[in-house]
């Protein structure tokens, strides 16, 4: 991830705040599109990509990735046997009928373009970035605050969790042709006991963070550098995705009609 | 897991924008609750406590165990949080690994967001702190009070994914919810054998972290206890009967129900939601947003009422 944060491509440099704004607008357009407007994908998925393209991130490699979401579908496949409609085929006994199926094939689609938009925001973004963004969009000071503190820690915990489970590897060494381990609940108690640790490791860690914190002069209250003016140029570079998905939104609607 | 991962962080596309939008405006709500209360709980303390144990939810996550067949387990966490740290602290920790899982890792949507939050950060720690804490009291048996705590936070959880996937119309109720209770029951007995260990190692390390990190919570056991009854009935709501009410019936037989007027403005009309086609669907939505609207009204009206009396005190 942070490789390609690291980039310099236009869209690296357009204002955090306003990559914020795209992300949303575009994933909302995208679950907005209704099922039946089968043209409006690949014109929505062109955004996406001229997206990919003017971050340097791979128009293949994001249209990859986004595909994480996918197993998720399992929740969605049952509706082309539930949808009633023309009937597709029957398979032990249960019809699956065309609506159906578009229906599925519709939600995998939004939802793969809108893990894209994500993906996008995230691999142009540095976090730091994205968490003045969120303070200039009005969500509360503190919750920011804290989602900067869990990200400081999360490759220290992280590490930590890498330590442990190296160490129950080395102490569950198996002869070649034995069975290993103990049962199913004892591996759930020493995971349980592995977790119980982490936690005391980390309760005190955040006892010594405190102690360090409030002898260089913490009194409760977190200082964020005031983000920079909005420049006009960001202002009209972050116009164009979201003008062009309310395009295609209008198109949508004259088609329907 | 493979499970969870299917089951729990709903990706966007999943939920229509009505229906994730009311998870922003529960969540935003919510959310806010529990800043200031553990601000007021922890003072100076709330942003280097409940960051670092955010990152620790989300390590935790990374211990798992092999199951069976190259699958394994792993924690969800919201029960042995809300248990460990009292609910408003655990909506706030599971709250930001929710919302950092989303945009750092895709794992979940943006406009999901709001439900995923409840789901696993709110429902979780307020059903797992309140069914632990009674418990305890009934059964004097802390870790059997804490396995069955985190058991139930699972199957609400999947529950509560399942009936949001259904009311988007993305996910058939009644294929759908028998499918999430079934693989859920089995995995909260993997959520309930880590939390229980997990206790049983606390408890012997640093016992008087149990003892001062639980905060007994004013009222939550109302508010949890509430809320899964008022979803309860929402869910069970369409299964009723139709006949309409005892005023309605007497009007329709006295003939006098056509001179009633509709309110001059019905957000939910006839206890529907607009948008959702299928009615037994609609009339749970409308339980629900019901619920919860009326939840919100009750809880700022008995603050205020709080503060009043406060003042008159003083």
């Amino acid at each position: 991830m942070e490789r390609f944060v690291a980039g310099s491509s236009p869209l690296h440099h357009l204002d955090a705040r306003i990559k914020v704004i795209i992300t949303l607008v575009l994933i909302v357009s995208f679950v907005l599109t209704p099922a039946e407007a089968w043209p409006a994908y690949p014109l929505l998925w062109a955004v996406i990509g001229s997206l990919a393209a003017a971050g340097q991130l791979g128009v293949g490699r994001v249209a990859l990735r986004g595909a994480v979401a996918l197993p998720f579908m399992l929740a969605a496949l049952p509706l082309i046997f539930t949808t009633p409609g023309q009937p597709l085929l029957t398979v032990f006994g249960s019809t699956a009928s065309e609506e159906g199926l578009a229906r599925v094939i519709a939600i995998l689609l939004k939802s793969w373009l809108s893990v894209q938009a994500a993906l996008i925001l995230t691999m142009t973004t540095p976090f730091s970035d994205l968490l003045w963004a969120l303070t200039s969009l009005r969500v509360p000071r503190t919750l920011v605050i804290i989602m900067g503190f869990m990200y400081r820690y999360l490759f220290i915990l992280s590490d930590e969790a890498h330590r442990l489970l190296r160490a129950r590897s080395s102490r569950s060494a198996v002869l070649p042709g034995s069975k290993a381990g103990g049962g199913l609940i004892w591996r759930g108690l020493v995971a349980g006991s592995m977790i119980g640790n982490l936690f005391v490791r980390s309760y005190e860690r955040s006892d010594r963070v405190y102690t360090a914190m409030l002898a260089r002069g913490y009194q409760g209250q977190m200082r964020i550098s005031n983000p920079p003016p909005l420049t006009r140029r960001s202002l009209v570079w972050g116009a164009l995705p979201i003008v062009a998905v309310i395009l295609i939104q209008l198109m949508v609607l004259w088609w329907s009609r | 897991m493979f499970a969870p991962l299917i089951a729990m962080h709903i990706p966007d596309g999943f939920l229509t924008v009505p229906v994730a939008l009311v998870g922003w405006i529960v969540m935003s709500v919510v959310v806010g609750i529990a800043l200031r209360q553990t601000r007021h709980q922890l003072g100076e303390r709330q942003i280097p406590l409940m960051g670092i144990l955010a990152a620790f939810i989300f390590a935790a996550q990374m211990i798992n165990f092999p199951v069976m067949g190259g699958t394994s387990g792993h924690l969800i966490g919201g029960a042995l949080i809300g248990i460990l740290l009292g609910p408003w602290a655990a909506v706030l920790v599971m709250t930001t690994v929710v919302a950092v899982q989303a945009v750092l890792f895709q794992d979940g949507g943006l406009l999901a967001l709001g439900f995923n939050t409840i789901n696993m950060g709110i429902l979780a720690p307020f059903v797992g702190h309140t069914v632990y804490s009674r418990l305890c009291k009934v059964l004097k048996k802390e870790l059997a009070a804490a396995a069955i705590a985190a058991w139930l936070t699972v199957i609400i959880a999947a529950a509560a994914t399942a009936l949001e996937l259904a009311i988007s119309g993305t996910s058939p109720l009644d294929v759908a919810l028998p499918a999430m209770l079934g693989i859920h029951a089995l995995i909260g007995v993997g959520e309930a054998l880590i939390t229980v260990s997990a206790l049983a190692f606390i408890r012997q390390t640093r016992p008087d972290l149990l003892r001062t990190a639980v905060p007994i919570a004013k009222g939550s056991g109302w508010i949890t206890v509430g809320l899964v009854i008022a979803l309860i009935i929402a869910f069970a709501s369409p299964l009723a009967d139709s006949d309409p009410d005892g005023l309605e019936r007497v009007a329709e037989d006295k003939a006098f129900l056509d001179q009633a007027e509709d309110a001059p403005y019905e957000i939910l009309p006839d206890y529907t939601v607009p948008f959702i086609s299928d009615e037994a669907l609609t009339t749970i939505a409308a339980g629900i947003i019901g619920v919860l609207v009326v939840a919100g009204i009750g809880y700022g009206v008995a603050r205020v009422a709080r503060q009043n009396e406060t003042i008159s005190q003083t």
